[in-house]
This record gives C-alpha cells, sequence and structure tokens, in this order.
C-alpha cells in the first residue's frame, strides 16, 4: 500500500489558526457529546410520555401514539433532519421562519431536535415494552388499593417498567451518539465532520478516521461501563437483572 | 400554507427521482441485503465456533462496527476501497472505483454485523440437541449446520431480517454524504437546482414513509403467517 503514514500531522496547526488537528478532534467530541445528551433529554421525556399513552386504557390516545411511533420510525433520520432545517423555517408564519434562520448554532438546536424526536419513538417503543411486560395484577392492585390510574403510573408500573428497560436503553443512548454524526449534513461540526475536514485540509484520510474512530470506541466502553454501574445501583434484589452493588446490599441489610 | 407550492416540480423529475434515484436506492438495498446475510451467517459461525481466533475475530469485528458512526464507515470505505483493490489486483497505483461499488461494500460489510447478530440469535435458538443427534448420526460439522441448523434458523429469524432490511432500506439515504445520487440525492439536486427545497424534501419524506410502513405491514403479516405454521 502506497500510502505516506504521517501521525504527527495531529499536532499541527489546522487551518483554523488556533487549535492542532488533534484539539479540533476534541472539540467535535465536544460537541458530539452536547448534542448527545440534549436530544437524549427530549427523546427520554416524549418517549416516556408517547410509551406511556399506547399504554393507557382510552383507545383514541393509543392510536395517536401509535401514529406518533410510525411516524417517526418510518422516515430516514436525514431526511427528518432535513425537514427540520430546510423545510420548517419555510412552512411556519414569516417572522418565526425569519428568527429560525437566524438562530445562532442553529444546526446545533436542529439536530438536538430532528435527534430527540427521532429517537423519542424509539424509547416509546422501550417504555411500552417494559411496561406490558409487567403481570396486568400490578395495575389492578394499585387501582384495587385506591390509587388513581396517574399514581398507580407513578408508583407501581414505571418505577419496575424503568428498571427492565434499563438495558435497551442504553443501547438506544449509544445510538443517539452515533446517530449525532448524520447531523454533519446540516453544517454541525460534530467529531465525523472534523475528521471529515481534517482528510480534506491534511490528506491525512487514515489517520483522522482512525483517532475518530478510536474515540466513538472509548465513548461506547465509557457509557457501557457507566450504565452497567447504574443498573447494579437500581437493581430490586431477588427480581431480575444486574445484582445489586456491594454498598446497597449493606444497606438493605441495615433497614 | 401550500398556496405557493409548485407540485408540478415533483411531477417533472418523477423519471430521474424513481427510474434514476429509486433504482439506486433499491439495487443497494437488495444487494446489500443479500450479500450482508451470507457474510454474516458466516460471522455467526465464526463466533459460535470452538477456535478461539476465529470466535475473537467475529467478536471484534461485529463489536467495532456497532460502536461507529455509519456516516463515519461511509467514509472510511470510500477512501479505503481503492487500496483495497489495489492490494487485491496487485495494481500500481489505487484503482478508481464508482460510486455504487464503493457503497455496496460499505453496506454489505456494516450490515454484515448486524445480521450476523441476528443470525447468531437465530442458531442459538435451536435447540443444542438436535446439532448432537446430527453428531451422534456421524454427520460433519458443514452437513450439520446446512441441512439442519441454518435453514430452522433462518426460518425463525426472517421476519428479524427483514425489518433489518428496512433499517438499511432507511439507513442508504446516508451516501448522501459522498454525493451519491440515491433516491434522496435525486431528490436534493432537484430541490437545489430549482430551488425547490420543501417540495423535494416533504415529497422524499412522504416516499420513504410509504414504502417503508407498507414493508413493515407486510413483516408483521408474514410473522403471524409463520407463527401458525409453527
Amino acid at each position: 500500500m502506497n500510502y505516506n503514514w504521517n501521525w504527527s500531522i495531529f499536532w499541527q496547526v489546522s487551518p483554523d489558526g488556533a487549535h492542532t488537528y488533534f484539539q479540533t478532534l476534541l472539540l467535535g467530541t465536544g460537541w458530539t457529546l452536547a448534542t448527545a445528551f440534549s436530544a437524549w433529554i427530549i427523546a427520554l421525556i416524549v418517549g416516556s410520555l408517547v410509551g406511556v399513552m399506547r399504554t393507557m386504557p382510552f383507545p383514541w390516545l393509543t392510536r395517536l401514539a401509535n401514529v406518533y411511533i410510525e411516524l417517526f420510525r418510518n422516515i430516514p433520520l436525514l431526511v427528518q433532519m432535513f425537514l427540520w432545517y430546510f423545510v420548517l423555517p419555510e412552512v411556519v408564519p414569516q417572522a418565526v421562519g425569519i428568527w429560525l434562520k437566524q438562530l445562532p448554532n442553529a444546526s446545533f438546536y436542529t439536530a438536538v431536535v430532528a435527534l430527540g424526536f427521532y429517537t423519542s419513538a424509539r424509547v416509546a417503543e422501550q417504555v411500552r415494552a417494559g411496561i406490558t411486560s409487567l403481570s396486568r395484577g400490578q395495575r389492578y392492585a394499585g387501582l384495587a388499593l385506591g390509587l388513581t390510574l396517574p399514581q398507580t403510573y407513578r408508583y407501581v408500573l414505571l418505577p419496575m417498567a424503568y428498571r427492565i428497560i434499563l438495558p435497551p436503553l442504553t443501547s438506544e443512548f449509544l445510538n443517539i451518539i452515533k446517530n449525532s454524526s448524520v447531523a454533519l449534513t446540516i453544517g454541525l461540526l460534530e467529531l465525523t465532520a472534523r475528521a471529515r475536514a481534517m482528510q480534506e485540509f491534511s490528506f491525512q484520510v487514515f489517520e483522522a478516521f482512525t483517532v475518530a474512530t478510536i474515540i466513538y470506541i472509548v465513548i461506547n466502553i465509557i457509557i457501557t461501563a457507566a450504565m452497567r454501574q447504574v443498573e447494579r445501583g437500581v437493581a430490586v434484589p431477588g427480581y431480575l437483572g444486574a445484582q445489586p452493588t456491594r454498598r446497597v446490599r449493606w444497606r438493605l441489610r441495615h433497614v | 400554507m401550500f398556496s405557493n407550492f409548485d407540485f408540478d416540480v415533483i411531477a417533472r423529475s418523477l423519471p430521474y427521482l424513481f427510474l434514476d434515484g429509486m433504482t439506486f436506492t433499491l439495487t443497494l438495498t437488495a444487494m446489500a441485503t443479500a450479500i450482508g446475510i451470507v457474510v454474516g451467517t458466516l460471522l455467526a459461525l465464526m463466533r459460535l465456533s470452538s477456535i478461539v481466533p476465529l470466535s475473537l475475530f467475529a467478536a471484534g469485528y461485529v463489536n467495532l462496527m456497532r460502536s461507529v458512526p455509519l456516516v463515519l464507515m461511509i467514509f472510511w470505505f470510500y477512501f479505503l476501497v481503492p487500496y483495497i483493490g489495489q492490494w487485491i489486483t496487485g495494481a500500481s497505483s489505487p484503482i478508481r472505483v464508482g460510486a455504487f461499488m464503493s457503497s455496496l461494500v460499505t453496506f454489505t460489510l456494516f450490515e454484515a454485523a448486524f445480521f450476523a447478530e441476528i443470525m447468531r440469535a437465530g442458531i442459538q435458538s435451536i435447540p443444542r440437541g438436535q446439532v448432537e443427534a446430527a453428531q451422534a448420526l456421524g454427520m460433519p460439522y458443514l452437513t450439520t449446520m446446512s441441512y439442519i441448523v441454518l435453514p430452522q434458523a433462518f426460518r425463525n429469524m426472517v421476519p428479524v431480517l427483514l425489518t433489518q432490511t428496512i433499517i438499511l432500506f432507511q439507513d442508504t439515504s446516508l451516501v448522501y454524504v459522498i454525493s451519491v445520487t440515491d433516491f434522496l440525492g435525486a431528490a436534493s439536486k432537484i430541490a437545489q437546482r430549482d430551488g425547490r427545497l420543501v417540495e423535494m424534501y416533504l415529497f422524499a419524506a412522504v416516499v420513504y414513509f410509504v414504502i417503508s410502513l407498507v414493508a413493515s405491514y407486510g413483516v408483521r403479516m408474514l410473522q403471524r403467517r409463520i407463527a401458525i405454521i409453527r
């Protein structure tokens, strides 16, 4: 292979004049994480609401939630991003459209909203699966004890459902980090975009992509490990999933 | 809101959108699925094999593909495939590779990791006793796999494989980042040439939505039919 490897390229100053190429990749990592975390908040809140709606005893609510999920699941993420970025400012009232177009960091906000709603449909599916996996008796027992429907969800169903779906939620979170790279198409300078820019300016294709790949893998490993800790911390002893940590076991023994 | 819509631009560009764009998208989806399932099955067999280097390689490959964004992988292969071609053919310089070939290699190798995980679950869903029975009858490994395990595993996993194909169909839109004229690429080119972004992107969204919705409905029907037979 006649390719000139040059790993020292990372310490050279990039065309922005202030940062080395390595620092630009780190800046990109920052944007990737900021986008993913912000979008995750939307995804979790909206997804939980829609997921709960699907398990409510009102058929029209269920149908509405189903339409929502089908809509966001069956359009490619890239197309959804274009809809938020290019189409939305044109179809809202003109004043709002102008405000949207002049927003600083518009591509960041668009990416957060697009990713958030796209992922919310997936989170909703998980939340629904978690709630329906609980035995029906739990809902009946809660209602029979005189809890209202919202109270039954708040104190009986959701605490167990969230524990059950923690592992699939973790992989959804890993997906949101990976999917944030799609935002480079609307001009967000996240990690993949920075690697691509580095390739364009320095012609060191494989060094740039190698380091970006390693950064993604490291993020993956850290989050997987952290979520495993969380899973253990919130596990209900003797019920399912991961074993509680030693400290939790100690605390349980001494209540 | 629809008053200054130009629906004519859609009608005018239909042949280009579907004959050029959608043909590319569907061909890429179909070929990447077909080859991806074959490569994925091989990866799954490697991962489940008792030969440690093979299973380590397959596990590493699958985990690598699953932790890196598809967009980054598209860039990787876009620049890497010419060098791989040079290496295979023994040419003196990196060979020129068309957009279709580059996309096909990317999606085949990327999706193979996901198909491998599905096939692994399928193979593991076959009771261990069947493999042992085949071995007791004197069948060698390849015969056991190709006549006993894989046909059943494949059949059990058909709905999941098809769902993954629908995801693949949506993911092919990402070849946009290397300026390939797939369905979205074609829509985007018309949108920018005629300054009709709203109409073209809405139309693209509707087309993707309808195709994916109909396909996933079909998968659900199939799932129910398979469930009755079993």
